[in-house]
């Protein structure tokens, strides 16, 4: 018995171009990633690249010292007001949100997370940077951790929901109140999870260009104060990519590739602490 | 001598206990996201309150955008927002339809399945001014010196396709910004697939269908509405993605019916205008961009998760 040849025909068709929409998907990656490596890797190697503040415009030279220490600084501090309070609201999620309280939560966390970056730039510049009527890097810290909070919310809630009811029940049943079964039992079981959506978090945030362009705004000199306007790597690549001096533009794929490390960086460490916890 | 007892008798209960302090941190943290809601919603609505009582619904149709004059408009923005995300939603849907099939049904090439996998993930997580930077110095002349005169030899009878092809506008932002939904695209519409029953599937090909008609008649009719919320949610991402679009659409004020032409886009005005806005109307204006920006992703957003809910929800019923 055989099929009539256009069906089979039609079969091999689609196989075939079904292997070729994973192709043409995965071919942008490479390609982006070789681009990077190529070009920001001779910048990356320039000595001062990690010293040095950038010179102005036109002088060759510099580095983007400036901008490393204002992404962490300003990733940090986000981190720092994000993290506590998007672990807590997972822990009421999870614990306490079988109602419609935790459905309320669950729905504004939802729409944060669609919300355009843009929109959390605004919200910084809105809040912080009209009131105190000058850029700083804390307002830029500020509009990072609405935007991580529920990637940490939610990652919380599920490594939480994940624990065997069995452990919380053996807890209260050795006469230990609930927040100490929550605190010393159930975020302790759950804690490779919990870790992994902050560095998560944190990486998506380092990312970050469009929250940064009016509240941190950039700054050429290094600057450790967070109340005053800071340098970022993803603002030296978007800003050194617009202005017409080749020196600037290598800097700026330079500082890519470093964005790109530091990004995947955060990634492995995060899948290598959940595979560590999980042993 | 008395012994010690072993459990402390605790005759007085405290006055408050740990377990009422604890949920009253865990409720106070979600009042906390509550406010931030809310202080989310003020902190758009009123710095743009100026430009919203000056121009009240009549923004969306203007296409005046001139800071001179002091003159607003939404169209010319609303145009090149659409027009971007619709050319990226018709690059990545069959693109990203065909390699979910591929990574949830396929047995062939197994191999290769795990790293490519892999290697999509990864594009959802390269920082978007990373990908502009890569569209802003190799794609753009790409398209200007390759593929845009392709276009205009073959279909350039088309008013699509007329004009001078810089590199910059429409057409590139659009592929950048398919490029970027793909990930997403793909994820979601894998997991979708993926939750098809498989008695469904093994059903269709016992009856002597081949892989082609299964996915025709079985699979793509069950995961329709999981699907169209995987395009809904890849459509949010375009609507809003900013720095990349701005590196690549040319950052000019005009509606055109050539894709090769400059355009605009909601998010762009913003990133590119916020820093030299000067007074309250010309501020007022890009806060209200913001805030129909906002408004326009919240829509399609809620809109995709109601409908991925009721595929999941199907989805549990009948396996």
């Amino acid at each position: 018995m055989s099929l009539p040849f256009v069906r089979i025909l039609l079969d091999r068709v689609v196989g075939a171009l079904v292997v070729l929409c994973v192709m043409v998907a995965a071919i942008p990656v490479l390609v982006l990633f070789l681009f990077v490596i190529i070009k920001g890797l001779p910048g990356i190697l320039t000595p001062g690249f990690f010293t040095q503040s950038p010179h102005p415009q036109g002088v060759p030279g510099g580095g983007v010292l400036n901008a490393i220490i204002g992404t962490l600084e300003i990733v940090g501090i986000g981190s720092l007001l994000a993290v506590p309070v998007g672990v807590l609201i997972g822990i009421f999620l999870s614990e306490y949100g079988r109602n419609q309280v935790g459905d309320t939560v669950r729905f504004i966390s939802d729409v944060l997370t669609g919300l355009p970056s843009i929109a959390f730039g605004i919200f910084g510049y809105s809040v912080v940077v009209l009131t105190t009527h000058h850029f700083s890097a804390l307002s830029a810290s500020i509009a990072l951790a609405v935007l991580m909070l529920p990637v940490i919310l939610r990652a919380t809630e599920t490594a939480l929901l994940l624990v065997p009811n069995a452990l919380r029940e053996a807890g209260l049943a050795l006469g230990a109140p609930r927040w100490r079964v929550t605190l010393e039992i159930v975020v302790p079981a759950a804690l490779g999870g919990i870790v992994t959506g902050a560095l998560l978090a944190m990486a998506r945030a380092a990312g970050e260009t469009a929250p940064l362009l009016f509240t941190a705004f950039g700054n050429d000199i290094v600057q450790t104060n967070p109340l005053q306007p800071m340098g970022a790597l993803a603002l030296t690549v978007f800003r050194n990519a617009l202005v017409p001096y080749p020196n600037l533009q290598d800097q700026a794929w330079a500082a890519a590739l470093l964005l790109v490390i530091l990004v995947a960086a955060t990634n492995i460490l995060a899948r290598v602490y959940v595979r560590r916890i999980q042993r | 001598m008395v012994p010690t007892p072993l459990v402390a008798a605790s005759h007085q209960r405290p006055l408050v206990s740990g377990d009422r302090v604890f949920s009253v941190i865990a409720y106070g943290a979600a009042a906390l996201i509550m406010l931030i809601a809310v202080i989310f919603i003020i902190a758009l609505f009123i710095p743009a309150l100026p430009a919203i009582t000056k121009f009240g619904l009549g923004f969306f149709t203007s296409r005046t955008w001139d800071p001179v004059r002091n003159q607003f408009g939404a169209l010319t923005a609303i145009y090149g927002t659409l027009v971007t995300s619709a050319i990226a939603l018709l690059i990545a849907f069959p693109i990203g339809l065909g390699a979910a099939l591929f990574l949830a049904e396929d047995a062939r090439l197994s191999l290769v399945r795990g790293p490519l996998s892999f290697l999509i993930e990864l594009l959802a997580g390269i920082p978007s001014v990373v990908i502009g930077l890569w569209a802003f110095f190799i794609l753009t002349p790409l398209m200007r010196d390759k593929v845009d005169p392709f276009l205009q030899h073959t279909v350039g009878f088309l008013a699509l396709f007329k004009g001078t092809p810089t590199g910059y506008g429409f057409l590139t932002a659009g592929l950048v910004l398919a490029i970027m939904v793909l990930p997403i695209m793909i994820a979601l519409s894998r997991d979708v697939i993926r939750a098809v029953p498989r008695e469904l599937r093994e059903a269709s090909l016992a009856l002597g269908a081949t892989n082609a008609e299964t996915i025709w008649s079985v699979i793509l009719p069950y995961a329709r509405v999981g699907i169209t919320g995987a395009v809904l949610l890849s459509l949010g991402r375009a609507l809003g993605e900013t720095i990349a679009v701005t590196m690549v659409i040319g950052n000019t004020m005009q509606i055109s019916a050539s894709l090769f032409a400059s355009g605009y886009t909601l998010p762009s005005v913003i990133a590119n205008e916020f820093t030299e806005a000067t007074g309250n109307v010309y501020l007022g204006s890009l806060f209200y961009l913001g805030v129909v920006l906002v408004l326009i992703t919240i829509v399609v957003n809620v809109l995709a998760r109601l409908l991925i809910w009721r595929f999941s929800g199907s989805a549990r019923a009948s396996a």
